[in-house]
């Protein structure tokens, strides 16, 4: 990864996180990702894994820099992103 | 200002109400909800709860819905605890208290503050069952027709 270029940090949650095999990552922005639904997409596309997880995509929920995001949100440079299932605290 | 908190130790609903009275004459009644884990899922008996959340986005969760509530229904204070960790059935998860002038005030602030919680913020819940299994709960369309009816206000 070089030094400089726009990043973004991601996250996983419940059994996004073990489906995907990890709790947390740091990837270089690909210039053709500006919102959740592109990014969601290159995820993908760069491992099995994540399209098995996103392919029960209908439940898989989104934030950016810890709100609740949709598929149209954009995402910039440093921004942290998140990826969950539905909540089901309380 | 809400009393917001995530943590692993089991809380006191005496102390917390004692904060949220603290020097206060002015409060006419408190609504308290406290959720417990429930051994039992589906008739399956259950030997754990494990909840895990995202900290800093559930605070800031947590402390937006206790903001709403104070707006909405002019509450004098509330308490918002929620555990996270490996819980035992009857162990208690969440505590929920809202303090007004007026008990319907108190009351209706709980009942809103629960259901927004259980499904605007970022925790998720693990079953572990008797003969070792595990289970991630799945979310509820219920949950969500109870928080909906809180949307018009």
């Amino acid at each position: 990864m070089t030094d400089g270029g726009a990043r973004v940090r991601i996250l996983y949650f419940a059994w996004l996180r073990e489906r995907v095999g990890v709790g947390e990552e740091t990837v270089a922005l690909p210039p053709d990702v500006a919102t959740v639904a592109d990014l969601t997409a290159w995820l993908g596309t760069r491992d099995p894994r994540f399209a098995a997880a996103f392919t029960a995509a209908s439940t898989v929920r989104c934030a950016v820099n810890q709100v609740f995001a949709q598929a149209d949100t954009p995402i910039a440079p440093d921004d942290e992103v998140a990826f969950f299932p539905p909540v089901t605290g309380g | 200002m809400a009393t917001i908190r995530v943590q692993t130790e089991a809380f006191d609903i005496g102390v917390e109400m004692a904060a949220l009275c603290a020097g206060r004459t002015d409060i006419g009644g408190i609504g308290c909800f406290v959720g417990t884990v429930r051994d039992g899922a589906a008739g399956r008996a259950i030997s754990a709860m494990t909840l895990e959340h995202y900290p800093g986005m559930t605070e800031r969760a947590m402390a937006d819905m206790a903001a709403e509530a104070e707006r909405r229904w002019n509450l004098l204070g509330c308490t918002l605890v929620h555990r996270v960790g490996r819980l035992l059935p009857g162990e208690a998860i969440v505590l929920v208290a809202a303090a007004a002038e007026h008990r319907q005030a108190a009351l209706d602030a709980t009942a809103f503050l629960i259901d927004w919680l259980k499904t605007g913020a970022p925790f998720w819940k693990k079953q572990a069952f008797a003969d070792g299994a595990e289970a991630w709960v799945a979310a509820r369309a219920e949950d969500d027709q109870a928080a909906a009816r809180w949307s018009a206000g």
